[in-house]
């Protein structure tokens, strides 16, 4: 490996060339950016799906697709928006390359760790895309048993690819953690760390306590169908609904894997976008830490009908209302931050904006279904599916679109077209509330999930919901487009466009192979604006000398 | 290219409701309520107050939150980057006001568990002297059992007692809903599980399957009619007579109908999860073994009561044994009629 040149042209991006510098690659820039083409890979593969899904509901009967084509699209946008996307998404995407550089480090503590994680992805979403090409599984993304033991659809590849994805998730976690623990720069206290990194620790310990659990489960269940040990099916002397319990173990905790990454991006946004300080730093801190402790206790609230206890119900549903707390305690201080501040509404604050749209609406939404006596109406019903999907949706996709564009400039050394951006935005959601508003109206009125067929009462909300979907998909290839546009002909991006305090800032854009030349010592918080002037020339803001200052 | 593509976007946009006449649809009665169906049972209203409860504190806490963000967004907006103005202020932190967005929303949240709790056990604790009826799930069909021992596809409850329903499944998980009266359970193989009622509608009404369970699950559907008076008694034992008085070849036809045969086994020729009907009788087929065997009266009986033990090559062995469940004057009808299947 060549030791890093003087030149100033030189940066990770053309440090190294060929295809192979890229597979081998230890930089956790250069990882960070092949999750990132992976996972936005995954992200058009389950949204074909999802247009497909959309497309066929356009008439109460069969319009495109017959039954089991529709009942295998639900399944593989649920696996791949969940496994592929969501969870990857924010923190190994978008963590990769900004954790070390908001440390001022030169890589993650495990860099082949790191590598090996990545290629723990690739092979887990191929063994999914082998169940796709064999004869893809229709047991919807919660393989629930017996439907997942007794289909005769290939469910077993579809299991291993998760099983290994998860793997890459713990490693992944693990890897964070420890960086976290052992290279914060002199200076950085905990309580000196970007929020960022405080969502990316919480997101850590959840992914190394409960993934280990979603893989053992999924485990047993490969077990009992290919060798036909009783576990799961009554049939075979098990319990289906201890299935319920173990998956939603994991996949409770799991759903806080994928929102609280976003809560770190939109703590980043809300500050520099503001030109204030972030309201209530430890506040925010240090309820990403009470959701990840919280979260492993509520999993049961998914299981409201399931027969499951009484008092087990309660237990969860109570637990799942504290859960509430440090959840709007986060948005009352993102809203508090642009109090008094000087806001500036680009790209990046345009989609943390909608975040606090979309979260508050999946958030208040979700009350109906912690409370054991409605849920019991809207278990099932796309009420349920419209309350994830701002969430899920809403919540994680935007916040990971926000940070893509806040750190493209830092990724790619472009900058992306500024007003189409602003278009594409609003176009996605707009698109994205006119998808899910009439889902949960029609759910409220009982139309069930998961069906092909539905009743004809139902078919004009359906018919809005599918016009929403089609102008968001259209909204996400606009952006598609520009980005990809500018990584040509964007125009070169400064160090600092938005004016951040946080390290990754203090680095050129993109950074250098080894990040910071000198090792950098944090002296201040990392939401102090005062240093830090706008510069016409550089089209980005640049540090006050100390001299000019006083 | 484009061109084509137009055109099928436009057939697609148009295209006619290709409903498949089989294929049962229940009516949703027009309902009083934007948000929910009708209230038809006495939980529905109990319910509904609480729903209502939430969606105006959920309505009043998003209008705020829109209203502050919108406010504080067009109230501080920045001119443009190049007149670097600065905040008006650095404040970034006040524990009074994050002791009162933290406590304030916490005794809205116990109000609404406590009363979500209490509504729950109502809900789940069905009372001593209900009328006991008997659903089973399975591919694709619902059936209830009466108290007298007769079994329909449809469920029929008299208004104003109680009904407990005691649910159980034959495969895999299903899920008994019915929305008018805001009750669900799931159908959990190898145990029951129930829940009850109390009618205060008199009406019919549908009911969906709400777990996922394969192919048909969204054509997993049936009816509960509620009836007033005796209507209920009436109607039970003049289903009886009927089916009494069938020729065995109509009582076949019946319990195709009833216990979900149709599902699985077409009429037609045509092929589905099993293996046709038409014809069956007196067929030669090819077992899973590779075992010739020619369809006659004691392997229909056979394959009703132990389906998993010789299957039609080529077909999934999916089919629940139907023992105890059919007495053997049905049996003889479902052979007869199968003899009239050609």
């Amino acid at each position: 490996m060549a030791a890093p040149s003087a030149t100033v042209d030189d940066n990770f991006l053309t440090h190294e060339k060929g295809i192979l510098s890229w597979l081998c690659t230890l930089d956790h820039k250069r990882i960070g950016l092949m999750y990132l083409i992976c996972v936005l890979s995954a992200f058009l593969l389950g949204g074909s799906a999802a247009m497909l899904i959309r497309a066929e509901l356009w008439t109460p009967g069969p319009t495109l697709i017959d039954h089991q084509t529709y009942n295998q699209a639900f399944t593989l946008h649920g696996a791949v928006m969940v496994f592929l996307v969501i969870i990857p998404g924010i923190p190994a995407a978008l963590g990769n390359v900004v954790l070390p550089l908001m440390l001022g480090a030169k890589d993650v503590a495990f860099p082949r760790l790191n590598l090996a994680s990545w290629y723990l992805w690739v092979i887990g979403a191929l063994c999914l895309i082998t169940s796709l090409i064999t004869n893809c599984a229709d047991t919807g993304w919660t393989f629930y048993t017996p439907y997942s033991t007794t289909t005769t659809t290939s469910v077993i590849p579809a299991l291993f690819g998760a099983f290994i994805l998860g793997f890459s998730s713990i490693f992944t976690g693990l890897n964070f953690l420890t960086t976290l623990h052992k290279l914060r720069p002199a200076g950085m206290t905990w309580f000196r760390m970007p929020l960022f990194l405080w969502a990316i620790y919480a997101t850590g310990i959840m992914q190394i306590l409960a993934t280990p659990v979603l893989g053992i489960t999924l485990l047993m269940l490969i077990v009992e169908r290919a060798v036909g040990i009783g576990i799961f099916d009554p049939a075979l002397g098990g319990d289906p609904v201890l299935f319920q319990h173990f998956f939603w173990f994991y996949s409770h905790p799991a759903v806080y894997i994928m929102i609280v990454p976003a809560f770190g991006v939109v703590s980043e946004i809300f500050p520099v976008f503001s030109r204030k300080r972030i309201f209530g730093y430890k506040f925010i801190a240090l309820s990403s830490v009470a959701i990840a402790v919280l979260g492993f206790l509520v999993w049961g609230h998914h299981m409201f009908t399931s027969g499951q206890s009484i008092v087990a119900g309660t237990v969860f549903s109570g637990i799942t209302f504290l859960i509430a707390i440090p959840t709007a305690i986060k948005a009352f201080n993102w809203i508090a931050t642009m109090y008094k501040g000087a806001v500036h509404l680009d790209t990046p604050m345009l989609y943390a904006l909608a975040f606090l749209w979309v979260f508050s609406i999946g958030g208040v939404t979700g009350m109906f279904l912690s409370v054991m006596s409605t849920d019991v109406h809207l278990h099932d019903t796309y009420f349920v599916v419209a309350h994830f999907h701002y969430v899920m949706m809403g919540g994680a996709i935007t916040a990971l679109m926000g940070g893509i564009h806040y750190w493209w400039p830092k990724m790619t050394g472009r900058m992306y077209p500024e007003k189409l951006g602003r278009i594409g935005a609003v176009i996605v959601l707009f698109g994205l509330n006119l998808t899910f508003l009439p889902q949960f109206v029609m759910g409220s009125r009982g139309m069930p999930r998961r069906y092909y067929n539905y009743l004809e009462e139902f078919q004009p909300m359906h018919q809005l919901s599918s016009l929403g979907a089609f102008t968001m998909g259209l909204g996400f290839l606009l952006v598609a487009y520009y980005l990809l546009r500018s990584l040509k002909t964007g125009p070169k991006a400064p160090d600092n466009p938005w004016g951040g305090n946080t390290l990754e800032w203090q680095t050129t854009s993109p950074p250098a192979y080894y990040n910071f030349h000198t090792p950098p010592v944090i002296t201040e918080g990392p939401y102090e604006y005062a240093d830090w002037t706008y510069d016409a020339k550089v089209g980005g803001y640049v540090r006050i000398s100390k001299q000019a200052k006083s | 290219m484009t061109h084509s593509l137009v055109n099928s976007l436009v057939t697609f946009l148009a295209a006619a409701e290709t409903n498949d006449p089989e294929r049962f649809t229940p009516k949703v009665p027009e309902s009083d309520h934007f948000w929910v169906p009708n209230e038809a049972s006495t939980m529905a209203g109990t319910v509904d107050s609480l729903f209502n409860y939430i969606m105006w504190v959920s309505v009043i806490s998003v209008i705020l939150i829109f209203a502050a963000m919108a406010y504080f967004c067009i109230k501080y907006r920045a001119k443009d980057r190049e007149s670097n103005q600065a905040a008006l202020s650095q404040v970034d932190h006040s524990n009074a006001l994050e002791i009162t967005w933290s406590v304030a929303p916490f005794f809205f949240l116990i109000s609404i568990f406590v009363w979500g709790f209490k509504d729950f056990v109502t809900l789940y604790t069905a009372p001593k002297n209900s009328i006991e009826i008997y659903a089973t799930g399975q591919k694709w069909k619902w059936t209830f059992k009466y108290p007298n021992g007769f079994v329909d596809s449809e469920l029929h409850v008299p208004k104003d007692k109680n009904v407990r329903i005691l649910i159980k499944s034959v495969d895999v998980i299903h899920s008994l809903y019915l929305p008018e009266f805001r009750a669900k359970m799931d159908a959990v193989p190898g145990r029951y599980t129930d829940l009850w009622f109390n009618a205060t509608k008199a009406g019919v009404f549908p009911i969906y399957c709400t777990e996922y369970c394969g192919k048909q699950h969204s054509d997993m559907l049936s009816q509960v009619t509620v009836h007033e008076g005796n209507g209920y008694e009436e109607w039970l034992v003049a289903k009886e007579k009927e089916i009494e008085l069938l020729p065995p070849a109509e009582l076949g036809q019946r319990m195709y109908k009833q216990f979900g045969c149709a599902a699985c086994h077409t009429l037609d020729g045509s092929k589905n999860t099993g293996p046709t009907f038409k014809g069956v009788f007196g067929r030669v087929e090819t077992l899973s073994t590779g075992q010739q065997v020619k369809v006659d009266e004691n392997y229909i009986r056979n394959s009703i009561m132990e389906p998993q033990k010789d299957i039609v090559q080529g077909f999934p062995p999916q089919m629940p044994s139907f023992k105890g469940q059919l007495s053997d004057k049905k049996i003889d009808g479902i052979i007869a009629f199968l003899k009239t299947v050609q």
